[in-house]
This record gives C-alpha cells, structure tokens and sequence, in this order.
C-alpha cells in the first residue's frame, strides 16, 4: 500500500523543475547585480579626478 | 470563492511554466516593444547593458502585475471562457503564490531599475504597477464601465519608462506616445468586448456593451477612433517622427477610420452567440457574421499600433531626421 503522504513521480518532477528555474532565476540575478556594478562603477572610475 | 476553492482543489503539481504564464507573457512582449522604442526615440547614448537592464526591469514589472491581477481576478477569471484556463482559476497554482510572486518581482524590478538605471524610471514604473494592480483590477475593472478608458493608462505607460530610463526625464514627446496607446485602447478593447460581452456578464464585469448595449458601444469606438488619429499624426510635427511615420499614421489612420466607421454602421454585439454559452470550447476569436465589422476593426487595432511604434524605433534606430512640421 502505499503511503499518500509521499510525492509522486509527477510531483516531484514538477517540483525539481521549478527549482531549477528558480536557481536560474537567482543565478542570472547575481549574474546582472555584477555586470551593472561593472559598467556603473567602470563609468565613475574612468571620471573620477585626479 | 466556493467554485474558486473547488477549482483549487486540482492535485496537477504546479510546473515553473504556469509560474512563468501568470506573467502574461503575450503582454509582457508588447511592453517589452513600446518599452523599447521610447528608450530609443529618447536619442541618448544609455550603455547598452543598462539599456537592456532598464528593459528586463520593465517586462519583469509588467509581469508581476500580470501576476497580482491573477491573483486577485481568479474568481472572474473562473467564469469566463477567455480566462478560465489560467493558471489560478485552473487550480495549477495557488492564488497566495502568485500574490507572492507579484509582490516580490515588483519591489526586484522597481529596486533594480532605481539603482541600476535612475529613479525617475523607477518611480514610473512603480506608479505603472500599482495603478494597474490596484487602480484598475482591484477598483475600477469591477465598478465601471469606464474601467478601461483610464485603467488603459497602465498599458500606455511602458514608452514613457523606458524614455525616462534613457533621458532621466520624461518630455512632452515621451507622453505624446503614452497619449497614442492610452486613446487607442478604447476602441480596441471595445471592438473586441463586442464579440465577447457575454464573457463579461458572465462575469459580472461591467463591461460598456453590458452596460450601456452594443450601439453606444459602436459610437463610442467611433469617437475614440476620430480622436486617435491626431495624436498619431502628432509625433510628426513634434520632432519625434519622419517622413515615413507620417506615411504609415495617415494612410493607416484613414483605414482604421473607415473600419471604425463600418464598425459603427454594423450591428455587431447585437445578436447572441450559442458559442459563448458557458460549455461551449469554440475559438474564442472566431468570428460571427454580425461581429465581422468588430472582429476587423481589432486586428487592424493591434497592426497600425505595431506599425506606428516599429516605424519609429526603425527610423530613430536608422538616424533619420525628424519632420519638425511645426
């Protein structure tokens, strides 16, 4: 018999798939804060007085 | 709530596509598209980095408010043949986490643009979520038929952002193009509520042909329709269009207004259709005889809006000179 408090194949399928979008998600997050700090930051550096 | 309740009872595990279509995004690419050519018809050198970032911001934006309307519109969304498919009213995903959702993708995208790009964008873009989240779905869209005309003003923001996001400013020419999409909506929504009405009395949604019946309907898409064309011949007497935008905005304002006129002359929205009965599965945008002259006047809606708004962004994209008429 089985046990209905464990997930089923499909569940846990889906759930794997929505974890893996929103590690993505965050990746590409991290990914676009550094890019923008490089190009903010490059622009103030090569301003900056000396 | 107690159908919404029943719906959601389905035991089909969510899958990160129906997070992604709570976005809407069919609505987000058109966002994306006017977001665009304001940031190009404002001519500033932005980094092209922060250009792009300034228009993730905005689709992101756009989707979390996508996001929050099906959250809360789940009830009228079950009800209707256009919408019962979406993901709450389905009972794929629960209506608190496409709330939860919304809320964090707004505060990422509105944050990201302020620090990334500038705040007045990010301002805009904030004012643009919440008018559409709470103005227009949670106030206006169940409590008059004007809910479009001025809920309208979220869908014509986009080009204004995206402006503000390349200039740090939003000129008169930025709410010249805000101007086009917000009187263009009228007329476009309503051709097509012509057709679906039933959908919305269904509903309960006071939609103007439930409200005020087909006719007034029918003249008022013509009034709109009269009133759109110089606000799209404008951009070429304000420096922001060339020769070829004027072009496309007179000869496919003459179109849109002749369709408009046959529109109003027909009796489209008159005559029940057994397709919209509540088990009917035919295509929603197929077309009845009488809601022909409707059916037409909304395709041609959505084409000259994309014409108008891809021959700006190609001629300031190709450096053309503007007319400056006036």
């Amino acid at each position: 018999m089985s046990d209905p408090s464990r997930e089923s194949d499909a569940e846990a399928k889906a759930r794997r798939g929505r974890n893996i979008a929103l590690a993505l998600g965050l990746l590409l997050f991290v990914v676009l804060i550094f890019v923008v700090t490089i190009v903010r930051l490059g622009g103030n550096v090569a301003e900056r007085p000396f | 709530m107690a159908m919404l309740e029943a719906l959601n009872t389905s035991k089909a595990p969510a899958r990160w596509q129906d997070f992604l279509q709570l976005l809407k995004p069919r609505v987000m690419s058109l966002v994306v598209f006017t977001a665009l050519t304001g940031l190009v018809c404002a001519d500033r050198n932005i980094h092209p980095v922060l250009g792009a970032v300034a228009i993730l911001c905005i689709a992101v934006g756009a989707g979390a408010s996508g996001a929050l309307n099906m959250w809360w519109d789940a009830d009228i969304d079950a009800k209707m043949r256009r919408t019962r498919g979406r993901p709450v009213p389905a009972g794929k995903v629960q209506g608190s986490d496409a709330a939860a959702l919304g809320v964090v993708l707004s505060l990422f995208s509105v944050m990201l643009m302020g620090m990334a790009v500038n705040w007045v964008a990010a301002g805009l873009l904030a004012f643009t979520i919440l008018f559409y989240a709470v103005v227009y779905t949670m106030w206006l869209k169940r409590w008059t038929a004007q809910n479009i005309v001025i809920g309208g003003l979220a869908g014509a923001l986009p080009p204004v952002i995206g402006w503000a996001a390349a200039d740090g400013a939003a000129p008169l020419n930025a709410w010249l193009l805000c101007a086009i999409i917000f009187v263009w909506t009228p007329s476009h929504f309503w051709a097509l509520s012509l057709y679906t009405s039933e959908d919305y009395a269904r509903a309960g949604v006071p939609m103007m042909p439930v409200v005020r019946g087909a006719a007034s309907t029918r003249r008022q898409v013509w009034i709109y329709s009269v009133l759109l064309i110089p606000f799209c011949i404008a951009p070429a007497f304000t420096g922001l269009g060339s020769v070829a935008y004027l072009a496309v905005a007179g000869l496919g304002g003459a179109v849109y207004l002749l369709l408009a006129w046959r529109l109003f002359r027909s009796k489209a929205g008159e005559t029940p259709d057994p397709r919209n009965a509540p088990e009917a599965n035919g295509g929603l945008y197929d077309v009845r005889a009488g809601a022909r002259d409707a059916r037409n006047l909304f395709a041609f809606s959505i084409l000259y809006l994309a014409l108008l708004f891809a021959t700006l962004l190609g001629e300031h994209l190709a450096g053309l000179k503007p007319l400056e008429l006036l």
